[in-house]
């Protein structure tokens, strides 16, 4: 690219969410909207992993740092972003981003990391209600981590696996560290894997459902966060709501992209 | 009761409690200080507040031996027990001092070291722990000659209450009130009727006075009039801007729960409503600038009264209502001193807690309407579960039928252990981004 090229006058602004496993920065161009984005690991230092999101997002999307007119921060680490000019929850930025791809969404189910959380979405993305579990892993991203590792299964491989199962070994513990042992147990007595991921599966989604029930569903279910990419959970979800459900294919950066979305509100209200 | 120890507090009680009152500066006639920024003026009252308080509980130390001292539950009908003189200790009102002071874990883990389970209300941890260790920040409770509990509220006091009698080898009174899935019958209120008769010959035999009708009569209606004057000091919130918040009224509650049936509750609530009624003709109110106002849902978190106090005032929130304050005002006119007995058990068998959810739905419309609230917050405690079971249910429902906004806060009412900062923050967070749409 170069000098002249209209890209590099052009204003943009940064989402950057920085959850408990992974960080994603993404770039929005305020006219042709998304630019780019990247995805990195948390690790240990939530402002290393924000900077070095943004310098990979800017770089794959060929935007120069002082094009950046705006940077919105969200996710558990926000507030651990200096350079941020806002910070605003996961829970308005799900929303947010959510809406943005699906229009016709009234619920988002994010199972994230650590939480996992159930949002009622009214007009232009506006969160109405919503409800979390943050308390306990079992429903979160990091259920299935643990027994991926028990069962030596890659984590991404679980949802296709489970898929071919063919039948459901039920899981009876609802806690994580009961879980696991329930596992070990299944495993050691010759239960085919397939089987026992399904019954996981099942175990979040049931996990899940009693704040989906809560909130109560409306209008289409969108998933976003990171075991969105299950497909084995994204199908027994869809089983029990009895309609199809939106995932983006990148469902990990709706949180970063609601934050780019709310910084590109807030320069337009400006302008 | 020996003579010398009722002398020994008669002494202190008219002598010994002023004279430390002056001392530990708490009944000091000062005023409140200077507002603390978000805030309007504090309430001159808390200063007499703070004086009966300590005093209760100071005094409470030379009532053992003197007086017949009976450790009580919130929801139990105190008034049987006033003419008889019982000296009353309410350990969920020391438990929840404990929980403000930061307390309740340690206190919870005596218990726990001695079997009782984490999943055990907080409030039965707190005071058996109390028991089994000593520890109180009250400096000493008298230990009780009498227990007296009303599973009104829980099933939990049950269980806990007879454990103390156990260990203590002292009578438990036992108010069993019906549920009530729908309405209350002749039927219940005769049962009811028939268990508070067959208490008396055990009051009497313990406190060694003779049963008095007349007082009896008396203290109901001083309990009656002092329930409707807390009720009007709740109702002073209605007005914008409230005069005070519902973080103050969790601590002008104590005098109500703790002191239920005595002139001094109906006293301090007459005073307390004169100054509120002031505030109101000059328009001051609790916090600075209210923009929201919100309802609170559940017993409060103790340990963060004063921060979520300061978090919401910054925002020009203010929870002008409760379900958890307004339990000791919904029920009160049914109360009767010409028909105490049979009043006494509609009372108290009608609360918040001994009524279905639908009932509680009903009644959080209506202080909804009535308070003109912008959000809820519910407080989901792990230590109550007949308060917090359902609540997802009320959440979706008030968001159905009057489109209010709610947050759940996962907590506990004492003990911090279960309580995290990280993930209450964005829940609030998330909260007022959504009432600011
Ligand atoms: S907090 Fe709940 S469970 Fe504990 S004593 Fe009170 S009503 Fe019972």
């Amino acid at each position: 690219m170069t000098a002249e090229d209209p890209i590099k006058n052009r204003d943009c602004v940064a989402g950057i969410d920085v959850g408990s496993l992974s960080t994603e920065a993404l770039i929005l161009d305020m006219e042709c909207g998304t630019a780019g984005y990247a995805i990195v690991q948390t690790g240990a230092n939530s402002t290393d992993a924000a900077v070095s999101a943004l310098e990979k997002a800017l770089a794959a999307s060929g935007i120069e740092r002082d094009q950046i007119r705006r940077i919105v921060a969200t996710g558990y680490g926000r507030v651990s972003i200096p350079f941020s000019d806002k910070r605003v929850t996961e829970i308005s930025c799900h929303a947010m981003g959510a809406f943005h791809l699906f229009p016709d969404t009234g619920i988002v189910i994010d199972i994230g990391g650590q939480d996992s959380k159930v949002i009622r979405v009214g007009e232009g993305g506006r969160v109405l209600d919503f409800a979390m579990n943050d308390k306990c892993a079992a429903g979160t991203g990091r259920f299935l981590e643990v027994m991926a590792d028990k069962l030596q299964v890659a984590l991404d491989d679980m949802g296709p696996l489970s898929l071919k199962a063919g039948g459901e070994i039920g899981i009876s513990s609802v806690c994580t560290v009961f879980a696991e042992s329930e596992v070990v147990s299944l495993v050691a007595r010759n239960h085919p894997k397939e089987e026992i991921i399904r019954g996981l599966h099942r175990a979040i989604v049931n996990r899940v459902w009693s704040m989906v029930k809560g909130i109560g569903v409306r209008g289409a279910v969108t998933m976003s966060g990171g075991v969105a990419k299950n497909s084995g959970v994204v199908s027994l979800m869809e089983e029990k709501l009895g309609q199809p459900i939106h995932v983006y294919s990148e469902p990990q950066i709706i949180g970063a992209l609601g934050a780019a979305l709310v910084a590109r509100r807030d320069l337009q209200d400006v302008q | 009761m020996s003579l010398v120890k009722r002398a020994r507090y008669h002494f202190m009680k008219d002598i010994g409690a002023p004279a430390v009152m002056r001392l530990s500066g708490a009944g000091r006639k000062k005023g409140p200080g200077r507002p603390k920024p978000g805030f309007g003026p504090g309430l001159n009252c808390a200063v007499r507040l703070k004086e009966i308080m300590t005093r209760h509980y100071f005094l409470s130390r030379y009532a053992e031996g003197a007086k017949p001292v009976a450790w009580v539950t919130s929801g139990a009908p105190v008034e049987i027990l006033r003419p008889f003189g019982f000296y009353t200790i309410y350990p969920e009102n020391h438990g929840a001092l404990c929980g403000a002071q930061r307390l309740g874990p340690e206190l919870c883990a005596e218990a726990e070291a001695h079997g009782y389970h984490q999943d055990l209300c907080s409030y039965a941890r707190i005071d058996l722990g109390h028991f089994l260790s000593g520890k109180t920040p009250v400096g000493r409770l008298p230990r009780p000659d009498l227990l007296f509990a009303s599973n009104n509220i829980c099933q939990t006091v049950v269980y806990w209450y007879r454990v103390l009698a156990h260990q203590l080898k002292i009578p438990l009174l036992l108010f069993d009130t019906p549920y009530n899935f729908e309405d209350i019958t002749e039927n219940d209120v005769a049962y009811m009727v028939r268990q508070l008769e067959e208490m008396i010959p055990v009051l009497e035999e313990v406190s060694g006075r003779r049963f008095d009708s007349r007082k009896f009569q008396e203290m109901t209606g001083i309990s009656r009039d002092s329930s409707f004057a807390w009720g009007e000091v709740l109702a002073t919130m209605k007005t914008r801007p409230a005069p005070m918040t519902i973080f103050d009224a969790f601590i002008h509650l104590a005098p109500i729960v703790s002191l239920r049936g005595l002139p001094v509750a109906l006293e301090y609530y007459h005073i307390l409503l004169r100054e509120l009624r002031e505030r109101i003709e000059q328009g001051i109110g609790a916090i600075e600038n209210e923009r929201k106002r919100l309802m609170w849902d559940n017993i409060a978190i103790w340990y963060k009264v004063r921060d979520f106090s300061n978090l919401f005032a910054e925002r020009g929130m203010n929870f002008v209502t409760a379900t958890y304050t307004n339990a000791w005002a919904e029920t009160i006119s049914l109360m009767d001193a010409d028909r105490p007995f049979e009043s006494m058990a509609r009372t108290y068998s009608l609360v918040v807690l001994n009524n279905s959810l639908d009932h509680r739905l009903q009644l959080m419309e209506r202080l909804i309407k009535e308070y003109h609230v912008d959000g809820l917050v519910i407080h989901s405690a792990k230590s109550c579960k007949p308060y917090s079971v359902g609540q997802y249910d009320i959440k979706r429902l008030l968001m159905d039928r009057l489109g209010i906004p709610s947050v759940i806060v996962d907590a506990d009412i004492t003990d911090f252990r279960a309580y995290s900062e990280e993930q209450t923050r964005t829940r609030l967070e998330a909260f007022f981004e959504t009432l600011e749409g």
